[in-house]
């Protein structure tokens, strides 16, 4: 009797088809199919009372809009949300896998989440596919030790930031912010300078557009303000 | 196993853009959409896709403009000399001739221009030719190409009735046509959008008409 082999219980990505791919690919020009990418434009900041998370509403597959007011401002927990660009498949199942861990692990210690704590479960996750997940994230809370805001890429890398933008759009926002940005701005100032920033996405970048969603997190309450 | 080598320079680049253009019976209207883009960058939202070639022809073309603006001024001087030569303009059907042999010229190096035609023929009617980038031409009742045109092209279809004898609209209801099937265009493609050149071709002239699109 052969010996049963174990290589389906291994876990993990299978590469074996990359090969098969390759040659496809350089032989007989075949297209490999496309997926949903948000092309983006994403933003954070941090203000007096807390943070201020903006992005728009444009899913594109290729050149076409495929959806014209998707939502890249992810829950993950009451205090904190996380906005995602990138491949759209990618930023949903990783917040939203997160999310479910974050909640289990308030059931646990019977505390409110802390951003270090969603800040850590992603980077490892990310690192783990080695940047194979497509997920680039603007992670954005306040919990019991204050406001904290991180930008996670999708190899794992962190930054931690008084404000942030990210996406095919984050250069047209950053200039933004670059030239406006005060420390301690008020809430009204703040969501301003948040539409500034994505409506500069929206209007310079092709991959961005439709509308503003703003996600205002301070201490004990939260404000989901969807198309602003 | 290593991969094949290939070129990493393009001497082609896709500026994006949507034209469209529909024959009537005795006018004919060329619209094209004024971004310029490049990338998912934006270059200008203020460009003119639309050139007057001669007197009852107008070209509008998307695709690379550095190629289109070439590709314009060989078939300007082309049409001077042919007007030195019989003392009059060209028809709109020379005229498309002339594009394709221009285009076939270049055959192994390509303009990379989609082209769509539109003017009056030799007897006042309305005629629109459609072009692929290496001189196929046909002359049809309505035409779309560019980064748009899969999406209008069957909108187009639809209200001009294709298969069956041609349904062929009032000057007002084509314009009117253009300006909607534009905005949707504009909704679903990146590249489309800002405000669309409409010009209308008749016995009197040529009218210019403009229409804001979306600018995200």
């Amino acid at each position: 009797m052969g010996k049963v082999s174990a290589a389906i219980d291994q876990g993990g990505f299978n590469f074996d088809l990359c090969r098969r791919n390759e040659m496809l690919m350089s032989k007989s020009g075949f297209k490999p199919p496309t997926y949903h990418k948000t092309g983006t434009t994403i933003v954070g900041l941090v203000f007096q009372d807390g943070i201020i998370l903006g992005a728009d509403t444009r899913a594109t597959e290729g050149p076409i809009v495929a959806y014209k007011n998707c939502e890249k401002i992810h829950y993950m927990a009451p205090n904190i949300y996380c906005c995602g660009a990138g491949t759209a498949a990618d930023t949903e199942a990783v917040t939203y896998m997160v999310s479910s861990q974050l909640q289990l692990h308030r059931q646990a210690t019977g505390r409110e989440s802390r951003v270090v704590t969603a800040f850590t479960l992603l980077k490892t996750h990310l690192f783990g596919y080695q940047g194979h997940v497509s997920a680039t994230l603007v992670l954005g809370g306040v919990d019991i030790t204050g406001p904290h805001l991180h930008t996670i890429y999708p190899h794992g890398s962190t930054d931690t930031l008084p404000y942030a933008t990210m996406g095919s759009g984050s250069l047209a926002a950053m200039a933004m912010f670059e030239s406006n940005y005060k420390k301690g701005l008020s809430r009204d100032k703040g969501i301003k300078l948040v539409c500034k920033a994505i409506c500069a996405g929206i209007f310079n970048d092709l991959g961005s557009g439709s509308n503003v969603d703003v996600c205002v997190i301070t201490k004990g309450k939260t404000d989901y303000l969807r198309n602003y | 196993m290593a991969s094949k080598q290939q070129a990493n320079w393009s001497p082609y680049d896709n500026n994006g853009g949507t034209c469209v253009a529909i024959a009537g019976s005795n006018y004919c209207v060329i619209a094209a959409d004024t971004r310029l883009s490049t990338g998912y960058s934006i270059l200008t939202r203020d460009y003119s896709k639309l050139q007057q070639l001669a007197d009852k022809s107008i070209l509008a073309s998307s695709g690379f403009q550095a190629d289109i603006k070439a590709l314009q001024k060989h078939l300007s001087a082309k049409h001077l000399i042919y007007q030195h030569q019989h003392n009059k303009q060209m028809s709109c059907p020379a005229m498309a001739q002339l594009l394709s042999n221009t285009l076939y010229y270049k055959r192994f190096f390509p303009y990379y221009a989609f082209n769509v035609l539109g003017g009056l023929d030799n007897e006042g009617k309305g005629c629109v030719f459609t072009y692929d980038a290496v001189g196929s031409y046909e002359r049809v009742g309505y035409s779309s190409q560019g980064s748009g045109s899969t999406l209008i092209t069957p909108v187009l279809d639809n209200q001009l009735k294709s298969p069956s004898p041609l349904l062929i609209p009032q000057e007002t209801e084509a314009v009117d046509l253009v300006k909607d099937v534009f905005a949707s265009a504009a909704e679903r493609d990146i590249y489309t959008g800002d405000r669309v050149e409409i010009t209308i071709v008749n016995a009197a002239g040529i009218r210019r008409e403009y229409a804001e699109l979306r600018k995200d």
